[in-house]
């Protein structure tokens, strides 16, 4: 969300946001990643050698064990003889859908609930913070076991539950933050003008939060890839065989020190998709905040 | 200790240049400081030589960015790395050159040979130890007293720079403490060591003019009292006038003038030096005129003020704001900001509001905005705005706008330069498109600035400027009068003298009235019609500039006048207060009743109020 308001706001100022970002090598490499990932996740049908599903009989050693990368399987077989390649394919459609939509969600919520405590005060804190507290307080994971077991499980279920635990520590940050914000004298300053509140809300607190927010949420891909593979674990997660990259992981993880590489290339698959989000958000940040212009 | 100063050898004892005799503890030689910019480096202090001799005051002056305290931190090798350095030079203390001692020996030097006092004393403590703690931190930091004896030392020292009750501040934190008691307990940890040289960067420039005059006696008397040789860095050239022995005026990172006290302020050689010192206020300078400096046609807009209904009528203002504490946040104490305040503002006039830090004046002009909940009656333009929502009061900020103290901090640092400007159109739907570029075109050029400059931000203007924008922007939206709330504290006296001719050249114009809002006494003297001084929360006296200045009745109104420094080394340096004074508390218990006051009229709208009883 951060970025779209971002976006929005640049356009308007300034056409060459995009042009800007491309000429920073590190954004350049985040883009490139995350555009891969997002072809890979759309074309994955066309893209992969094998079936995701199919257990292949060459795909496991004589003694069962399975087959570390290799010319035919690229990244090798999982323990039921499945092409690990072909499943992190599959595998990003899910969990793009988990890092990025459930987790943007997770931020717009959080930002939401945070801006407006922070600016209004009084009873409208009281209220909001208080159960944001309360969110905080109560157990993430059962929360989304009651969730998820109310509702039958599917990928957009699974999405709307992590959206509905992860909000929280988003929203506490950002509260402190427009807390603060809204005691300067530029907000006191646009009341003087007669400002009302949404304008200040949003088009003079909001910007100077962006920072927060592109940490915090690319922070969010990583753990929100994560909780769904352990939702998934408990079986109130995407259902298997449908392969997610937690999923893949949590499959796998007790096989550590013998097939290494069936939690390896997951796990660095999730790692680059954070980064890059990560390095093209900080560019983006750099590119909007017009103090930090000359900087690099 | 204090009989032995009957004499009062601080007060007067400036024999300038004839410092001949004295020998020198402090000689820098041709001192460079580098800075690192995105443009490459830049030099920000050029070869600046100078001697501080024993015993003597030593006054560095010039506007920001002219490098004065970058030379006080590479003298203490303090400068922020990597971004500055030391790029050539020597300062000799005791046949050592200090730009180049090693840290471990530096630190030998901070403290025990230097002492140094920043500007803003509550950063320079640490606010969760308390004052006996860090106090003894820097006794015993070179080892050479402990436990009881030290104790003992911080006792002397509290003693040495005048706090009342020594024992009890001992265990008490810097928030307790005001901020005149702060500074007087940093000037104690730079003298912990006995330390032979103090430098003190702007250290009353944060603190009100009342304390001001008593940290600067203070600092005159440890002089004597010790032999110490004071560096003192300070913009304000009644500062200097009061402290100096010798001026050194920079520019640019270069010495423009120095010379003795008397030399640089009655011969100034450069026409630099000669500008800084014209631009200065000097109170007591408009005396046997009634009208603001500049105006023009004063006694017409006079004249009108007194047929038309007041701009601005305020009647019996009252601004309490709870303290709440404990576990169910109940109210547990009140401050009581501005108790019962009436006054009135013409039409072209300029009333000011004039007090120290916590009198309630800035707290005044936020309640005339509906800015913060108050009680009373207020009607601007004959409106009533009491109980107005943000919805009601809009058509009512049509008319009133306000101008705040730190022009940086008041815009929005991610907004360009013409859309800030253009906000108050744009919120009260008065302008779109074109017709809205030329209206912000107009207002840019109408307060000096190019409408050229519309695309870009805050941060690449200078203070001046930036105040120049918020000034546009509260003029956009045409009112009838503006809340100008310090707003030339923050800014350099020659950007200073144009900010405030620039607000005059547009009452002039516009006929607008002015709520100015100042500490300053001599900046008051300048640009008011009326004034109001203020203390406690309420008015104590209130009338003509010329009743206030020229006939003064109320005992603070006097203090006031008497504490600002004054811009001329030939006037009698003032008495030393013996004893620490401080503003009161304006915090009180839910059940307080303040006390009655009663007014006296002396005529002509001079009024005087006195507690009664």
């Amino acid at each position: 969300m951060s970025r779209t308001v971002a976006e929005t706001r640049a356009s308007a100022a300034n056409p060459s946001v995009i042009a800007r970002l491309l000429r920073r090598p590190l954004a350049l490499a985040g883009l490139i990643v995350i555009c891969v990932t997002v072809l890979a996740a759309v074309f994955a049908p066309w893209l992969v050698p094998f079936d995701p599903y199919e257990q292949f009989f060459e795909g496991l050693t004589i003694e069962g064990a399975p087959l570390p990368p290799n010319a035919q399987f690229w990244f090798g077989t999982d323990l039921v003889g499945r092409d690990l390649f072909s499943r992190l394919v599959y595998g990003a459609r899910t969990s793009l859908v988990i890092g990025v939509v459930a987790n943007g969600i997770a931020v717009i919520i959080g930002s939401l609930i945070g801006i407006t405590a922070g600016y209004f005060r009084g009873w409208t804190d009281t209220v909001l913070m208080r159960f944001t507290d309360l969110m905080m307080a109560f157990p993430a994971l059962l929360l989304a076991i009651v969730l998820a077991a109310i509702f039958t499980p599917s990928l957009w279920i699974v999405a709307m539950v992590i959206a509905m635990v992860n909000w929280v520590q988003i929203a506490r940050v950002v509260y402190t933050e427009a807390r603060s914000l809204s005691e300067r004298d530029f907000v006191m300053a646009e009341r003087a003008m007669g400002a009302g509140a949404g304008r200040i809300l949003f088009r003079h607190i909001l910007p100077h939060l962006l920072s927060t927010i592109i940490v915090w949420a690319t922070l969010g891909i990583a753990t929100t890839v994560l909780l769904e593979a352990t939702l998934s674990f408990l079986g109130i997660g995407v259902q298997p065989p449908t392969p997610s990259w937690g999923n893949i992981i949590f499959e796998n993880q007790t096989y550590f020190t013998s097939a290494p590489w069936l939690v390896f290339i997951p796990g660095a698959a999730i790692l680059a998709l954070a980064l890059a989000f990560n390095l093209v958000g900080d560019a983006l940040r750099d590119i909007l905040d017009p103090t930090q212009q000359g900087r690099h | 200790m204090n009989q032995s100063h009957q004499k009062e050898p601080w007060k007067r004892e400036t024999n300038g240049g004839a410092d001949a005799t004295a020998t020198t503890s402090l000689a820098v030689n041709d001192l460079s400081v580098q800075v690192a910019t995105p443009d490459g480096p830049k030099l920000v202090v050029d070869r600046l030589s100078f001697d501080l001799p024993e015993g003597r005051t030593l006054c560095i002056a010039g506007e920001s960015g002219s490098g004065k305290s970058m030379t006080a931190l590479a003298l203490m090798q303090l400068l922020p790395r990597p971004m500055a350095r030391i790029a050539g030079g020597s300062a000799m203390l005791d046949g050592e050159d200090l730009l180049t001692l090693p840290e471990s020996r530096m630190r030998q030097v901070r403290g025990r040979k230097i002492g140094m006092i920043f500007q803003e004393p509550m950063t320079s403590l640490n606010p969760v130890l308390s004052i006996g703690t860090q106090l003894k931190g820097a006794i015993t930091a070179h080892g050479e007293l402990a436990g009881r004896a030290a104790g003992a030392r911080a006792l002397e020292l509290l003693d040495q720079v005048q706090i009342p009750e020594p024992r009890r501040r001992l265990e008490q934190y810097p928030h307790e403490l005001s901020g005149g008691m702060r500074q007087r307990i940093v000037i104690a940890m730079a003298l912990a060591q006995h330390s032979k040289i103090l430098i003190a960067d702007e250290p009353t420039t944060a603190l009100d003019v009342t304390v001001q005059a008593q940290i600067l006696a203070l600092i005159r008397k440890l002089q004597v009292d010790h032999g110490i040789a004071v560096m003192m860095i300070t913009h304000d050239m009644g500062v200097v006038a009061e402290m100096a022995d010798q001026v050194l005026v920079m520019k640019h990172g270069r010495r423009v003038e120095h010379g003795s006290s008397a030399e640089v302020f009655d011969n100034p050689r450069e026409d630099y030096t000669r500008k800084l010192l014209a631009a200065v206020p000097r109170l007591g300078e408009m005396t046997g005129t009634d009208a603001p400096k500049r105006a023009k046609g004063a006694e017409a807009a006079q004249a009108k003020a007194a047929d038309e209904a007041p701009m601005v009528e305020v009647r019996d203002l009252t601004v309490r704001f709870d303290i709440r504490g404990g576990i169910l946040q109940r109210p547990v104490s009140r401050v009581h900001a501005v108790e019962g305040i009436s006054f009135t503002v013409g039409r072209g006039e300029t009333l000011s509001l004039v007090g120290e830090s916590g009198c309630g004046k800035s707290t005044t002009g936020k309640a005339l905005l509906n800015l913060i909940p108050w009680q009373g009656d207020v009607k601007v333009n004959g409106r009533s705005t009491r109980g107005l929502g943000a919805k009601a009061m809009r058509p009512v900020l049509r008319d009133v706008q306000m101008i705040f103290q730190d022009p940086y901090a008041s815009l929005d640092a991610r907004m360009r330069v013409g859309d800030i400007v253009a906000e108050p159109l744009v919120i009260h739907g008065l302008a779109q498109g074109s017709e809205l570029n030329e209206r912000v075109a107009y207002l840019l050029e109408r307060v000096g600035l190019s409408p050229d400059q519309m695309r870009r931000y805050p941060h690449e203007f200078s203070g001046g400027q930036r105040q120049r924008i918020c000034i546009a922007r509260a003029l956009s939206l045409s009112p009838k009068l503006i809340v100008a709330d310090e707003s030339v504290a923050a800014l350099d006296v020659s950007i200073q003298a144009q900010v405030l001719d620039l607000l005059q050249d547009i009452q002039d114009e516009t006929g607008i009235s002015y709520l100015f809002i100042s500490h300053d006494m001599a900046v008051v003297e300048q640009i008011s019609h009326r004034v109001a001084v203020m203390y406690m929360g309420r008015f104590v006296e209130m009338g003509s500039r010329r009743h206030i200045f020229e006939n003064p009745q109320h005992s603070y109104t006097k203090k006031l006048i008497e504490a600002v420094p004054v811009a001329d080394p030939h006037r009698p340096r003032r008495d030393f207060v013996a004893k620490a004074e401080d503003l009161p508390s304006p915090v009180h218990p839910l059940d307080y009743v303040p006390p009655q006051t009663r007014v006296r009229d002396l005529g002509g709208r001079h009024l005087v109020w006195e507690v009664e009883g």
